[in-house]
């Protein structure tokens, strides 16, 4: 549940920096991506028991373990609110907006 | 483990022993005519042992080149073949294979394309790839055929190059006629041909990104680096082609191969296998005493523009044979020529021979009426420099009058 972390990007100056081919090394985000978030996932970590519901069902993978509990990216969450829906101890709520 | 020996080998037959001295990992063909028998022999040769390798049966020439890319992707040599039709139908996945920089190799048999439904030889299916970032190949007979599957590898799988290769073979003249051929020993092939290494490729020790996306602001200069491996290449092809001379003893010129176009006044440029017969016609209208040769174009991508100009440099007329047209303008090969010559500020009168589409036969004495056209066009320069040859019809309007009144 490592995930890579948003690198900064810096733009090549000569055409051998460039990739050769679409290949490069993976794990290497440079662009957030959340634009489009209309409403935004909040995990209450009191209420959290740990199942690991919206880590195995989010869509984007942006739910991961840190030490202090689970945390959400929101780099790269979109807000689809499948997280909230799915969690049985009702722990995400979504609230309006995209923060 | 198979020893230097002669085969008496159609031209596909003879790519499919080329392909098995190159030793792919990975085959994935979907039949066509005239290319049949190539993927027919390769699926033998893996089912008899003689070819260790993974023969994917897909259901499209779309899949075939997919699976092609898919396998190249973790590292693969592999090869694919296709004509006309299928490889319009692979025209997408063209694109993805040479901007991936997958050096796959396929064979095309050059054949007509629909409509009027056609399996019969012209150029009109590859030539109207040249923009698809492949390099492109054109050969004259099945020894040339399996050489080339050979050097195809060595020049795709170049660091310098990593671009796909499509070995062009014209269909049933040359992809079902039979020669005899040189077939050289598996471990001279080793020898020449070194396994695959490359890095562009998925790999559990260093993870990628394969086949990703480009913005506006960097998708430019991924299409500047394919441009210039492709340029780069020619020196390649040069290069391979000499060591393939030193270790085989046959090589074939590199990019261009002329044939007595020394002090030749006439020249005739071609491609694939009418470069046969015009030699021929070369031989006979010299020993009548005409000053005319001959020059092969072997390479369409990357062009050999330097090359032609400097071998045409004193010509006074140069034709160009093409089994293509670009409805509307011209054949392409002519289009590629003219630009070559003006770039190297030559300006021999060019006449563009638009022959042989849909398979109809280019005969000696058709080849000895464009050099005659040469000639006196090289004196009067005509109007019209595209030239449908052998044409059965009259195409004048005011010729339909005396036809008319026959009752047709």
């Amino acid at each position: 549940m490592t995930r890579p972390k948003l690198q900064p990007f810096l733009r090549p100056k000569h055409i051998d920096q460039i990739p050769c081919g679409t290949c490069f090394n993976a794990g290497h985000l440079v662009d957030a991506n959340a634009g489009w978030r209309t409403d935004t996932p909040v995990l209450d970590q009191s209420l959290c028991t740990g199942c690991l519901q919206c880590y195995l069902l989010c869509p984007e993978g942006v739910i991961f373990r840190a030490e202090s509990g689970l945390l959400i990216d929101y780099d790269f969450c979109k807000g689809c609110g499948i997280c909230a829906h799915e969690c049985k101890a009702k722990a995400i709520t979504m609230r309006k907006g995209g923060l | 483990m198979t020893h230097a020996h002669k085969a008496f080998a159609s031209g596909n037959e003879a790519v499919a022993m080329g392909v098995r001295l190159a030793r792919p990992h990975v085959i994935a063909a979907y039949p066509i005519t005239p290319q049949t028998t190539v993927v027919e022999r390769l699926a033998e040769m893996v089912e008899d042992g003689s070819l260790r390798c993974e023969y994917l049966h897909v259901e499209s020439e779309h899949s075939a080149l997919s699976a092609a890319m898919g396998a190249s992707a973790v590292g693969a040599r592999t090869f694919t073949a296709t004509s006309s039709q299928g490889l319009l139908y692979m025209v997408e996945c063209l694109h993805y294979a040479s901007g991936g920089r997958f050096p796959i190799v396929m064979m095309n048999a050059n054949r007509a394309l629909a409509l009027p439904w056609n399996i019969y030889n012209d150029q009109r299916d590859s030539l109207s790839q040249l923009d698809s970032g492949w390099i492109q190949i054109y050969v004259e007979d099945a020894q040339e055929a399996l050489d080339m599957i050979i050097q195809a590898y060595a020049i795709a799988e170049h660091p310098r190059v990593l671009t796909p290769v499509m070995v062009n073979l014209d269909g049933f003249v040359l992809t079902h006629t039979y020669e005899l051929v040189d077939v050289p020993s598996q471990q001279s092939v080793d020898e020449f041909l070194p396994p695959f290494q490359t890095s562009n490729k998925m790999d559990l020790d260093a993870p990628t990104n394969m086949g990703f996306t480009a913005t506006p602001a960097d998708y430019m200069e991924f299409k500047y680096q394919q441009h210039r491996a492709m340029v780069d290449a020619a020196e390649v092809i040069v290069n391979t082609d000499r060591a393939f001379g030193t270790n085989f003893g046959r090589n074939y010129g590199g990019l261009v191969d002329s044939y007595r176009s020394g002090d030749a006044e006439f020249i005739l440029l071609t491609l694939g296998s009418v470069t046969g017969t015009a030699r021929v016609v070369v031989d006979q209208l010299r020993a009548e005493g005409h000053r005319v040769g001959l020059v092969k174009i072997r390479y369409m991508r990357p062009f050999p523009a330097r090359e032609l100009a400097a071998l045409t440099r004193r010509a006074k007329a140069v034709g160009v044979l093409e089994k293509n047209i670009s409805p509307g303008y011209e054949g392409t090969v002519f289009t590629n020529v003219n630009s070559a010559l003006a770039q190297a500020g030559s300006s021999p009168l060019v006449l563009n021979f638009v022959a042989g589409l849909g398979g109809r036969d280019i005969a000696k004495a058709d080849i000895a009426r464009m050099f005659e056209q040469l000639a006196a066009g090289a004196e009067n320069p005509p109007d019209e420099r595209v030239i449908f040859v052998t044409l059965q019809v009259a195409v004048a309007p005011e010729a339909l009058v005396r036809y008319a009144d026959e009752g047709l």
